[in-house]
């Protein structure tokens, strides 16, 4: 009796001890990590040339606006993308950026940049136009986002990027919740302040960061998209 | 067990005795938001076939292993691989699609149909009656978003993939396209179902 007792409760201790209580979760765990890795290493290379795609196709309207864009093409003239990358060193760190240079018969026509950061939801991607000059946001288009449906994703639509399309770039952008009325001022989504701020900051963020490398002529062309946009 | 539905009854069940949305009215989130045109109510249906397949078969071969109080752990672990993997294969193969569901795909992982019928079935019954149950259920989810976005689509745009249906003097109904839109249809739609239903009880009774 009291050795069957004793065994009881060893068991019973060990059965109680919450890891071991746990050992399918965990190896459910680690097994269903291995097989997204495995999904992320076949299809990551695809989705991303998807996204590379989708930028290329996107720079000219992004640096020239709509209108002077099917002008262009009327005339049978098609811009130049050039793809480089630039290291930008801050805090110790280096931060790469993927900027296209867009020209048409050597003339420089603008920069489109794509940078990311973190929105509401999950990490928002972005491209943003700049003028040859660098003083001007020519416009802004959404790659990737997962924001709040109804209220957040809001940032893809064409209303509200509009708001970004020949915007100078001093004073740096703010989102004011108001009714936009000095230069600079954006008006955020309603009910989606923080996508509205994450997106301006990373146009302000990346424009303080590609002014100085831009302004300078181009030291390297590199191609490629392996690095962290 | 002997009380347990077999295969054949839980396909069938799922397909209208038992449907998803229009009698258990689950998974309302993607039936408001993707059934705006056909296109994508397909692919946001093939979506949830897959996972609903997938998670039913897993869940249901690790039935005996599992522990009552760690069973939906587990279960949310495993729609959650497979949506994972559903949304990046839609992300590689059929992007601008992936682009306008958006977070919908991410969002099936707390489709509450799923982690129903992993608990209902796949954690009860044998592999087969789970895979079938998965196939029924998620054909009804599927016909139930078709039918609304079949209606939504032809009276919102008078097209219907890329098609015209109603002639061009149509005044598209821009509301049916809208958020509003698949309140009203679904409310109707569901009407219809239940009228037709009770009429068929009355006429057996009578």
């Amino acid at each position: 009796m009291t050795m069957e007792a004793t065994i009881n409760t060893k068991k019973g201790g060990l059965q109680e001890n919450y890891l071991v209580q746990a050992w399918l979760v965990l190896f459910l765990a680690v097994a269903f990590g291995a097989i997204l890795a495995g999904v992320q290493m076949y299809l990551g290379p695809v989705i991303e040339q998807n996204k590379l795609n989708e930028t290329l196709e996107r720079v000219p309207a992004l640096v020239l606006g709509e209108e002077k864009l099917q002008e262009m093409t009327a005339a049978g003239q098609h811009l130049e993308v050039i793809p480089r990358t630039i290291a930008v060193k801050k805090a110790g760190r280096e931060k790469f950026y993927n900027v296209y240079e867009a020209r048409l018969q050597g003339t420089p026509k603008g920069w489109v940049v794509k940078t990311k950061g973190a929105g509401y939801a999950d990490t928002i991607e972005l491209l943003f136009g700049l003028s040859p000059d660098l003083n001007t946001i020519t416009g802004i288009f959404v790659l990737d986002q997962k924001e709040t449906p109804g209220l957040g994703n809001k940032i893809v639509t064409d209303e509200w990027r509009g708001q970004f399309v020949n915007v100078p770039v001093d004073p740096p952008l703010s989102v004011v919740k108001t009714g936009a009325s000095r230069p600079g001022e954006i008006d955020a989504v309603s009910g989606a302040t923080i996508s509205s701020v994450s997106v301006t900051d990373m146009i302000n963020t990346s424009i303080g960061d590609l002014r100085q490398p831009l302004a300078e002529p181009p030291v390297q062309t590199e191609k490629g998209e392996d690095t962290n946009g | 067990m002997a009380d347990q539905p077999t295969a054949a009854e839980r396909f069938i069940q799922g397909i209208l005795p038992e449907n998803p949305v229009y009698r258990q009215l689950l998974g309302m989130c993607p039936i408001l938001a993707v059934t705006n045109s056909l296109m994508s109510a397909l692919t946001m249906a093939g979506a949830v076939i897959f996972v609903l397949v997938c998670a039913n078969v897993m869940t249901s071969l690790i039935r005996n292993l599992l522990k009552p109080h760690l069973r939906i752990v587990i279960f949310t672990l495993t729609i959650a691989t497979f949506v994972t993997v559903a949304d990046r294969f839609l992300a590689a193969y059929m992007y601008q699609m992936s682009k306008t569901l958006g977070p919908y795909i991410p969002l099936i992982i707390v489709n509450c149909i799923i982690i129903c019928r992993c608990e209902v079935v796949a954690s009860r019954q044998s592999v087969g009656v789970a895979a079938a149950d998965a196939v029924g259920q998620g054909v009804g989810f599927g016909l139930a978003l078709a039918s609304l976005a079949v209606v939504r689509e032809i009276l919102g745009s008078g097209m219907l993939l890329g098609f015209r249906v109603l002639p061009e003097v149509w005044p598209d109904w821009a509301i049916m396209v809208l958020p509003p839109g698949a309140f009203l249809t679904f409310g109707l739609l569901l009407g219809c179902v239940n009228w037709f239903t009770a009429r068929k009880n009355a006429k057996q009774n009578g």
